[in-house]
């Protein structure tokens, strides 16, 4: 097990790439470049971040349709998710995906998925290949607690612990399943005790703080890669956004009051802060990074813009493989 | 050629490609200890170990969605459905994921997946035991879809199945393990998407596959004594469909009947028809009749099961119709 410290800057350059690359993703889609749902992540940052960050390059990542966080956490390039978004055949997907289903073979980022619950067994199939072929990457498995109650979950998680498959099951706590708050749609409340179920370890981190998943993460992945047993985190986190673009952030069902009081623990600027005090980076520091970021987005924007829109062949040409 | 069971030849199919590839695998319920609920599996545990025969729980959406991840990063599942009935609890994973991700992924991804085992109806399973799904499946774009009638095919087509790089969905009706059939000596495939002549005839051409062709091909019998010469045509592969055999015949015939034991509505042998009807109207000497299940649950009570499926009687009745016989 490393005891290497968190690579906190970088941390913090990554989770303010995220949710400016979304506000600009948000922006994109009031414009009409960008069409269909478009899921946003923003204020969710600290948990991609963390704990793919505490994950090796070759570790698996799978996750669900609010993906684009994990995306530029595992480093699936910023302009090539923006043109993906744009439905461009320069996009990580070649334009076949959109916001919902970003891929990257290289870098084993193994998609998102938007049937709830649906790509957790998938997640557990590419753990039994790495038992199967005696393989020690590990399988990163990205959800919200919307998909706790489904079949898929229970199904898959029993299979992981009956089997012994070296999945980390991380459960993306915002408290709402689309606009149905975790209390009106889950009998566990706790929603990790889900686990004891399969008689799976569970964990809690706090996903408002990139450093507590970070450090909590590092030490369930290294365990799951020598146990070889599977393991549930739960972390307890926050959207900000409504759950898609046609969604209101509040009215319907939160107050305003209450995505308020839950800003105050942004990861983000809780990150900043602590950085500052500490002196590990100055504000001009802070600001140089903005900048950078922000061309970084720009940029993206530009490049997705230009991009073709994908040739009329590929209608059929990834149906299937000859 | 060796004389052997439908259910052997699918084993045997299995076997050899397990020899030749080890990243092939048998996933489902009761596959191992049990031999396979229709012994389909049979001594394959003893010869390849629980780590490529596995049994699994009773959750198809779980074990399937396993055998999708597991082709995405390189080994090629066999997932074994009990009955095709219970694969409607895992439609989402083979609907959603395994025909959809090398297409969402931009080509990056694919899932070289057999998922198979026995449909149909057998003897009164009554209503949730007696479905023959083929058309749900044939529906969704980024799956193939066989359905063999005989042991030599299943043989050859599950081989093929098996190597192909797409989801495959196989087809076995369950009233077929048990009959009996030529299996060639030595290693041989049949490709998918290549339908077989399986009786040459001049009046009349019969189309159907998997448990009905048999039927057809007795009642082709039957015909023939009543001077009427069918041919019987098994597309073998329902996705995608060898539409140049089938029209070769019809060209040779000029009147069809498809006999499919599902029910009429959106079925496989529509699909089959409105192809004929386009490709090959002015050939055509009479309207292509259908023979299905009647469109209705198949029920438990043994004379309400007879009349709800297909029947020799019913298919020459269709035949004369297509003759204006009657």
């Amino acid at each position: 097990m490393t005891s290497k410290k968190p690579p906190l800057i970088e941390f913090l350059r990554q989770m303010i790439l995220v949710r400016r690359f979304e506000e600009k993703a948000a922006e994109m889609y009031a414009l009409g470049k960008i069409a269909g749902f478009c899921h946003l992540y923003i204020g969710e940052e600290a948990v991609a971040v963390g704990a793919i960050g505490a994950a090796n390059p070759d570790d698996y990542i799978v996750t669900a349709y609010r993906d684009h966080g994990h995306a530029l956490a595992r480093g699936l390039e910023p302009k090539r998710v923006m043109a993906e978004l744009f439905g461009k055949a320069t996009g990580v997907s070649k334009g076949m995906g959109g916001s919902m289903h970003l891929f990257d073979a290289g870098k084993n980022f193994m998609g998102g998925y938007a049937i709830v619950g649906g790509h957790i067994p998938v997640a557990t199939g590419i753990g039994f290949a790495m038992k199967y072929e005696k393989k020690d990457q590990v399988v990163l498995c990205f959800f919200g607690e919307g998909s706790v109650p489904s079949g898929n979950f229970h199904e898959a998680l029993n299979l992981a612990s009956l089997w012994r498959l070296p999945v980390v099951y991380i459960c993306e706590n915002n408290r709402f399943g689309m606009g149905t708050p975790v209390e009106r749609s889950s009998a566990l409340y706790d929603i990790a005790h889900a686990a004891k179920a399969h008689d799976m370890p569970f964990h809690h981190i706090d996903g408002m703080d990139v450093i507590d998943v970070y450090n909590q993460m590092k030490k369930v992945i290294e365990g799951v890669r020598a146990s070889k047993r599977p393991i549930f985190v739960e972390a307890r986190t926050y959207r900000y956004m409504g759950h898609s673009m046609s969604d209101p952030a509040h009215g319907h069902y939160r107050t305003k009051a209450e995505i308020d009081e839950q800003k105050k623990r942004d990861p983000i600027l809780t990150l900043q802060q602590r950085l500052l005090e500490k002196k590990e980076i100055t504000p001009e520091e802070v600001s140089k990074m903005e900048r950078e970021i922000q061309d970084i987005v720009l940029e993206s924007v530009e490049f997705a813009e230009k991009s073709p829109e994908p040739p009329l062949e590929a209608l059929t040409e990834y149906v299937y493989s000859k | 050629m060796a004389h052997i069971a439908y259910r052997d030849a699918l084993g045997q199919a299995m076997s050899e490609e397990m020899r030749r590839d080890d990243k092939i695998f048998l996933m489902g319920e009761e596959v191992g200890f049990y031999q396979g609920a229709f012994k389909v599996s049979r001594g394959m545990l003893e010869e390849f170990g629980p780590m490529r025969v596995i049994d699994t729980p009773i959750t198809e959406a779980g074990f399937t969605g396993v055998g999708i991840g597991a082709a995405m990063v390189g080994l090629r599942p066999i997932i074994e459905m009990m009955t095709f009935n219970f694969s409607i609890l895992a439609m989402d994973q083979i609907i959603n994921n395994a025909a959809k991700i090398r297409s969402m992924s931009g080509g990056q991804f694919t899932v070289p997946l057999v998922v198979r085992g026995p449909g149909g109806s057998a003897a009164r399973l009554a209503a949730q035991h007696s479905q023959s799904l083929e058309s749900l499946y044939c529906h969704i774009a980024g799956l193939k879809v066989i359905a063999p009638s005989v042991p030599k095919d299943a043989k050859g087509l599950l081989k093929s199945a098996i190597r192909d790089e797409n989801p495959v969905i196989c087809f076995e009706a369950q009233a077929l393990y048990g009959t009996m059939g030529e299996v060639p000596e030595g290693e041989y495939t049949i490709p998918i998407g290549v339908a077989d002549v399986k009786r040459e005839g001049k009046d009349v051409t019969l189309i159907a596959w998997s448990k009905m062709l048999l039927m057809c091909l007795r009642t082709a019998e039957e015909l023939a004594k009543q001077g009427i010469d069918a041919e019987v045509v098994d597309p073998r592969t329902l996705r995608p469909l060898d539409m140049e055999t089938i029209l070769n015949s019809v060209r040779k015939t000029n009147r069809v009947v498809i006999v499919e034991e599902a029910w009429p509505y959106a079925g496989v042998s529509a699909e089959i028809a409105d192809r004929i009807t386009h490709e090959a109207l002015d050939i055509l000497d009479a309207p292509v009749e259908r023979v299905t299940g009647v469109d209705a649950p198949i029920p438990y009570a043994k004379n309400l099961e007879q009349a709800a499926l297909p029947s020799p009687e019913k298919i020459i009745h269709a035949v004369k119709k297509v003759m204006y016989l009657e």
